[in-house]
């Protein structure tokens, strides 16, 4: 119904997707598996109108058509799903709906009546009792998927492109979703998704279409894929040693935290951290990892307790008082408080340790030229130059960026929050093998992460924090997920 | 690696190759309708009469990358300029006392814009709107409301030409040439890219905001203090009536030149050419005899137009 011939799409010069050739058939759920930078998203937005291919054509029920804009392609039937929503969140359900088709009276009036029934109905076809009289805000980011789902549908939609719509999703959000996207293959629409979680990909996808650095590797029946394989195909290599494993022996003590404070998202945490040791932090989402690690960098003071570093008391009131007592962070929301999207790609990388790279107040420009090449090749940051801005680079190359960026300031203690989240798998694999290095070279890490099987893998020892308290310090070698969530878990 | 392309330069290129494109047409077509547009004489008068906005211009530059505002140019061109004379009477004090207390006035007013932003956590639009009128009335309170005159010969001479250019010119030039090479090689203008481009980021980072913050607005104001300066020296009185919207030029010239309103992308080359714009566009109106009612409507939509230009090519 729906085929993409040849399409090539280039971004500063560099091909995000080149002669990339796929159909997608009424009925069937089509998943795009790629790492992050594959050209998934690029793909997406060719056939929905928001990007002009840069060659190759897309042929739309037999002839080719070009989508000038999201519009044009809406009218002919393919919809968009965004990754991030985009609600009128004081409008109603109904209302965001309909929007620019609500049904009118005789006198070009807004029938509201005909509206809640019209909405209802479209939801109603995704089995769902969502209210339509209910303010948007009120919503979860699931019901406003469906309300999107039911907006494409109110507008004939015959092909729905979503881009990871379960990304921000419980578990619970996800089965209702798949409820919904059930139903549309029932209706005989064409559902083509992104997503990077592999359990989601089989219970869901009937064809599987792999993207590897902007080329189409293979497309087959999702039956014919196993995991491995499916992740074979996705980095182009197997990725049986993902985590390398942890030999270094911790040394002495360099940071050790005493009854640190800061109600009411934190009380009393007090740990040490010694010279290469990689020390995992868990606990759910609100449990105060982010808050306490934030206090350690000067992100965020704490109220009470006592930092020590080498045995000597630091105060730390800003991340300039962390960065000079030797600590370092990656953190936690890349681009909030990460990337400084409009800077290059150097300006970024060197910001931190930018007096390293000049003389009294002035930069030297080729002492940053090249570190910045070598830190290029070092994390393998791929980039059309020093130049190009960092917002244009894909999440991993980001992330790859920052954590540069931290590390060009040679700290002895350094903390990643949540490193390796939105990131593909590649870059994950990297991110893994640079703390094994890290912590061989005699840096100590402070890991904090949401998915345990990295905090399993990669520490010497684990801490639990549950409600803003130590609730447990776990030997990674005799504990196991359950264990970890049984202490992370409120009372 | 090295030898690839850099698009974000490449797209400030564009940028000014499509100003200096602009300029080039106004001028050939002054050129060629007017006999007194390409002469020497008309030219160096251009360039005297941008100056004082072109001072301006580049100390906003800097409030601009950060992510802020100054709307308290114009009023504080006129406090430091009264302050300035009130201690330019012949024979009182020598030279440098009037030039340093014009800069000081300028330099402090603009600090203190800074510590209200970044100790006050007020907003910069707010801060500097209270500035413009508290500074406006202290020019009215020192000045006694009327202008200071009586200054000595050796203050307004600086009004004046240094060889054949005009010393403004020069000031000018100056400040433009050591703000351009601030920004491009020095740490500190490093990180006011920062700040305006991402301040949590920059935090983030290490850079110490809140200084850097305070820096942009005295340097800004140090300059607007500059500014008050020469416009004593040119109109040999300090007029504290003098300067009215002297910021919405500035700025006007600012966002022309590519620099965003929301902070962290910009430069002095652009702002020197948005001020050069601005310069030539009243000039030949001017000489084209139109009236000052219609200048100020053609003007608007020139600015307007420039940036929705610049916009859309941006885009694209």
């Amino acid at each position: 119904m729906l085929r993409a011939l040849e399409l090539t799409k280039f971004f500063g010069g560099l091909p995000v997707l080149q002669r990339a050739y796929i159909e997608f058939h009424p009925g069937e759920v089509h998943a795009l598996m790629g790492e992050n930078g594959a050209g998934k998203s690029t793909l997406l937005k060719m056939l929905a109108g928001l990007y002009q291919p840069d060659a190759g054509i897309i042929e739309w029920r037999g002839q080719p058509v070009r989508f000038p804009s999201p519009n044009a392609a809406l009218s002919q039937g393919i919809a968009m799903v965004h990754q991030e929503l985009m609600p009128i969140p004081d409008l109603t359900v109904a209302e965001n709906l309909l929007l620019g088709m609500e049904p009118t009276n005789a006198l070009g009036w807004v029938d509201r009546a005909e509206m809640q029934a019209q909405a209802r109905r479209w939801l109603q076809e995704l089995n769902t009792d969502l209210d339509p009289s209910r303010p948007m805000r009120s919503l979860s980011v699931a019901q406003m998927q469906v309300v999107e789902i039911a907006k494409a549908l109110a507008r004939q939609a015959d092909v729905i492109l979503m881009d990871e719509p379960t990304a921000a999703l419980s578990d619970h959000e996800v089965s209702a979703l798949f409820k919904a996207i059930a139903t549309l293959r029932q209706r005989g629409v064409a559902v083509v998704y992104t997503t990077h979680k592999m359990d989601e990909v089989f219970r869901l996808a009937d064809r599987i279409s792999v993207l590897r650095d902007g080329q189409l590797v293979c497309t087959k029946a999702a039956t014919e894929f196993s995991p491995a394989s499916l992740i074979a195909h996705m980095v182009g290599r197997e990725l049986s040693q993902v985590f390398p494993p942890v030999t270094t022996t911790p040394g002495e003590v360099i940071l050790s935290v005493e009854q640190l404070t800061r109600a009411p998202a934190y009380r009393n945490i007090s740990f040490t951290l010694r010279r290469g040791e990689v020390l995992g932090l868990a606990g759910l989402m609100g449990a105060g990892r982010t808050e306490v690690v934030s206090a350690l960098y000067g992100l965020h003071a704490a109220d009470g307790g006592t930092i020590r570093l080498h045995g000597k008391p630091v105060g730390l009131t800003s991340p300039a008082d962390g960065l000079a007592a030797g600590i370092g962070m990656l953190t936690e929301d890349r681009k909030g408080s990460g990337i400084i999207p409009a800077l290059s790609v150097q300006h970024n990388l060197t910001l931190t340790a930018l007096r390293q790279y000049c003389h009294g107040a002035v930069i030297d420009a080729s002492a940053e030229a090249a570190v910045t090449q070598k830190a290029t090749a070092d994390f393998a940051i791929k980039a059309s130059g020093p130049g190009q801005a960092i917002q244009q680079l894909s999440g991993g190359n980001q992330q790859k960026v920052l954590l540069a960026r931290a590390l060009l300031a040679a700290p002895a203690v350094l903390i990643l929050d949540e490193p390796t989240r939105g990131i593909d798998i590649g870059a994950k694999a990297e991110i893994y093998a640079l703390i094994g290095r890290l912590s061989a070279q005699g840096t100590a890490v402070l890991l904090v992460s949401s998915e345990l099987p990295e905090i399993l893998s990669l520490t010497h020892r684990i801490l639990v924090l549950r409600q803003g308290e130590l609730s447990a310090e776990l030997d990674p070698r005799q504990t196991n997920q359950e264990e970890i969530l049984r202490y992370a878990m409120p009372q | 690696m090295t030898a690839t392309t850099r698009p974000t330069l490449d797209r400030n290129l564009l940028h000014r190759l499509g100003i200096v494109a602009v300029l080039v047409v106004i001028a050939g077509i002054l050129s060629a309708t007017t006999d007194s547009f390409a002469t020497g004489a008309n030219l160096t008068n251009v360039a005297r009469q941008v100056s004082i906005n072109g001072i301006l211009a580049v100390g906003v530059t800097f409030v601009l990358l950060t992510g802020g505002v100054d709307l308290s140019l114009g009023s504080v061109v006129a406090l430091s300029g009264v302050t300035c004379a009130l201690f330019a009477h012949p024979g009182e004090y020598p030279l440098f006392v009037p030039i340093c207390v014009g800069l000081l006035t300028g330099g402090l007013c603009g600090l203190l814009n800074g510590v209200l932003v970044t100790r006050g956590g007020i907003a910069p639009f707010i801060v500097t709107l209270g500035m413009m009128t508290v500074a406006r009335g202290l020019a009215l309170i020192f000045s006694g409301g009327k202008p200071v005159a009586d200054m000595t010969p050796a203050l307004t001479n600086l009004a004046g030409d240094f060889g054949p250019v005009p010393i403004p010119v020069l000031c000018f030039a100056f400040v433009a040439v050591l703000s351009w090479l601030f920004l491009g090689r020095f740490r500190l203008g490093r990180h006011l890219y920062a700040v305006g481009g991402n301040e949590q980021a920059a935090r983030a980072a290490g850079v110490a905001v809140p200084s850097v913050k305070r820096f942009a607005y005295g340097i800004c104001g140090l300059l607007t203090g500059l500014a008050g300066v020469v416009l004593a020296a040119r109109i040999t009185t300090g007029q504290p009536n003098a300067g009215q919207a002297y910021e919405l030029d500035a700025i006007a010239a600012v966002v022309i030149g590519g620099t965003s309103l929301s902070g962290g992308v910009g430069s002095v080359l652009g702002t020197i050419l948005g001020v050069l714009l601005i310069g030539i566009i009243n000039n030949g109106l001017d000489l084209q005899g139109v009236s000052s009612y219609y200048q100020a409507v053609i003007k608007g939509v020139i600015i307007v137009g420039a940036v929705w230009l610049d916009r859309r090519q941006s885009r694209s």
